[in-house]
């Protein structure tokens, strides 16, 4: 019996500080690379200076402050790679939750129509005025285009309550045009002088906006909805086995679908109306951590809202120095990145079986 | 005592009904298993316990209470369901999917504990799978999952086992083994089986269904008679004993044929052929 009651909790604690191990090392990287994000651009600060200009910000110093160091550093670059680790960390979040939730591995708000439903809503909100939607701000009416397109899409991908993997994918795709469709054609009616640099926000998306007044409530979204979801892990981890195992298994699977069906759509529409249709994002992360760590949510969940977190601040630190002093919409990295990346997963998968 | 109980269930799917106020009873330590041809709202009824499907009509009760007034997870420690061969594209380990059967114990902020990773490993160990703990669902035959399944019921330690058609696509040994494994469990088990020799051997008491309603009820010699097989299956069938177990052995040969009535459009095609080529 002794040796029995030994061996069991260190299989535990073994598997605990594996995952705790990865999560530590992954957020020293995420400091990391945020730091190079401050200091590196069309200008290069030396990172003392970038630790300099946050630690009188942070703790009230005057020494740099109003210098042109402290006005790149802390107004222009630090809410800049706050945004990108929220956007990042979002949409692997709500990539991974949408592919448990569906049941279907090509799922994440791209694919499916999300972030266009939520880019038309917030295009006609930003283009007619919030008047034209009872003054309704740019973020609610985005998450409400992403409502809007997640239960068009669960419509039109099921029949008699099943779900089929093929119909849900072609729906979402299909819709996906049609919204970004109307995106453009709104745009091209309105009077925006520079309407091809406002079409290729909303089909390409940007981090250019990020200022202090705007990041807020993106970034409490997200932590609040990380939060959530990390508690809905078994509930995960049950939905990708089927409706009737997780009902048996004692989840209330049509009460949480839902649930989590808004909790992802209101992440995206608030993203989206901010930063505008970022790809490939939600469908590489989540299954690049999958095949790294496995399939149990416990684990794929905090280590995919990290490493989305990572990839898209060195994302936009590229789209920054590639063609420096311009700058390279993000959606063009994070496609011309993740999809070799997505081909050779998909290569590797099939050989597997 | 009695583990669970249908009273006058009713079930429609989109305004189709389906089973029709059927009763049942399931009492403690008993195996109960559920036959009838395919599409005869078998797998529905089983599906009410749990709530994949809410009846129109009648009431589903575990342990004496109705399961609408259970939470889910009440349900789930009550009762646990080996549904067939589970398909998913996501490659759980076999430990993985038995840890599952803990949840119904555990809340959001509970962490899987040496008594859970206790319960999983004896659970592996009774079906005889603890070696593969660590192989991926998908490397598994089909027999294998099924007993991963068996296994995670058995860490749910709830004490009624629901089983829907278990043997679906099993070889005969495959077959057989889980069966025999289900028995020596021996928990209260409602299972709905395809082979009635299956049914016969397996089960203390059957429950017969055709077009959604219960036809017969009682222990499996009595109901399996040569007249309601014909009945219901539309099978001829002789009622031998086992030579080495003793136990009831049922022997299929098909109808004869049925007289053509001409009044029904229903003649079977070779009868048509006759009467077209007689003209």
């Amino acid at each position: 019996m002794r040796p029995r009651s030994d061996r069991v909790p260190v299989t535990n604690a073994a598997k605990a500080t594996t995952l705790w191990g990865v999560v530590s090392v992954l957020c020293v990287v995420l400091v990391a690379m945020g730091a190079f994000g401050i200091a590196f651009g069309a200008v290069n600060i030396d990172l003392g200076t970038v630790a300099d200009v946050i630690w009188n910000r942070l703790l009230g110093g005057s020494q740099h402050i109003g210098g042109v160091n402290d006005q790149i550093v802390w107004n222009l670059r630090t809410p800049r790679v706050l945004l990108a680790a929220a956007v990042g960390a979002g949409l692997a979040l709500v990539g991974t939750v949408l592919q448990a939730t569906v049941r279907n591995p090509l799922a994440d708000p791209y694919v499916l129509g999300v972030s266009a439903g939520a880019g038309l809503m917030a295009s006609i909100t930003i283009t007619y005025g919030a008047a034209a939607l009872a003054g309704l701000p740019t973020s609610t009416t985005a998450f409400a285009g992403a409502l809007m397109a997640t239960v068009a899409v669960l419509w039109l991908g099921q029949r008699g309550g099943r779900y089929s993997p093929t119909r849900l994918v072609l729906a979402g795709v299909t819709l996906s045009y049609l919204f970004t469709g109307l995106t453009s054609f709104v745009i091209f009616r309105s009077a925006d002088p520079d309407k091809t640099r406002s079409v290729m926000f909303w089909l390409l998306g940007s981090l250019g906006q990020a200022k202090w007044s705007n990041i807020a409530i993106p970034t409490t979204v997200v932590v609040v909805g990380c939060g959530y979801l990390l508690l809905q892990t078994r509930a995960l981890n049950a939905m990708v086995l089927g409706d009737e195992a997780a009902l048996s298994l004692g989840f209330p699977v049509h009460r949480l679908r839902w649930k989590f069906l808004i909790s992802t759509s209101l992440m995206t529409g608030v993203l989206v109306a901010l930063v505008g249709g970022i790809g490939f994002v939600g469908l590489v992360i989540p299954h690049l951590v999958r095949i790294i760590v496995g399939p149990d949510h416990r684990r794929v969940l905090p280590i995919a809202v990290l490493v989305g977190a990572i990839y898209l601040i060195a994302v936009d630190l590229l789209c920054r120095i590639v063609i420096s002093p311009e700058e390279l919409p993000i959606g063009i990295v994070t496609s011309v990145l993740g999809a070799p990346l997505f081909l050779w997963l998909l290569r590797r998968k099939g050989a597997e079986r | 005592m009695t583990r669970l109980q249908l009273a006058g269930v009713s079930v429609e799917l989109g305004g189709v009904p389906i089973v029709t106020e059927c009763d049942l009873e399931v009492g403690d330590n008993e195996r109960v298993g559920l036959v009838g041809p395919n599409g005869s709202g078998k797998s529905t009824l089983l599906r009410t316990v749990f709530r994949a499907v809410d009846p129109v009509a009648g009431r589903v009760a575990l342990d004496g209470d109705d399961v609408r007034s259970l939470s889910q997870r009440q349900i789930a420690r009550r009762a646990a369901l080996v549904h067939q061969e589970p398909v998913t594209d996501f490659d759980f380990t076999v430990e993985d999917i038995v840890a599952l059967g803990r949840a119904p114990w555990q809340g959001p902020f509970d962490r899987t504990g040496p008594a859970d990773h206790d319960a999983v490993m004896n659970a592996l160990a009774r079906v005889n799978l603890l070696d593969y703990r660590s192989r991926q669902i998908g490397t598994l035959s089909g027999g294998e999952k099924q007993r991963v399944l068996v296994a995670r019921a058995i860490a749910q330690d709830s004490p009624l086992l629901l089983l829907d058609e278990p043997t679906n696509h099993l070889d005969i040994h495959a077959a057989l083994d889980l069966l025999e494994l289900v028995r020596t469990l021996e928990r209260t088990t409602l299972c709905v089986l395809h082979d009635l020799n299956f049914a016969a051997s397996y089960c203390d008491r059957l429950y017969v269904l055709k077009a959604g309603r219960v036809v017969a009820g009682g222990p499996p010699a009595d109901v399996l008679s040569p007249e309601l097989v014909r009945d219901i299956f539309g099978v001829e069938c002789t009622h031998l004993t086992h030579p080495t177990t003793g136990q009831l052995l049922l022997a299929f040969s098909p109808t004869p044929p049925r007289t053509p009535d001409p009044a029904s459009g229903n003649v079977p095609l070779g009868e048509k052929m006759k009467s077209r080529v007689g003209q």
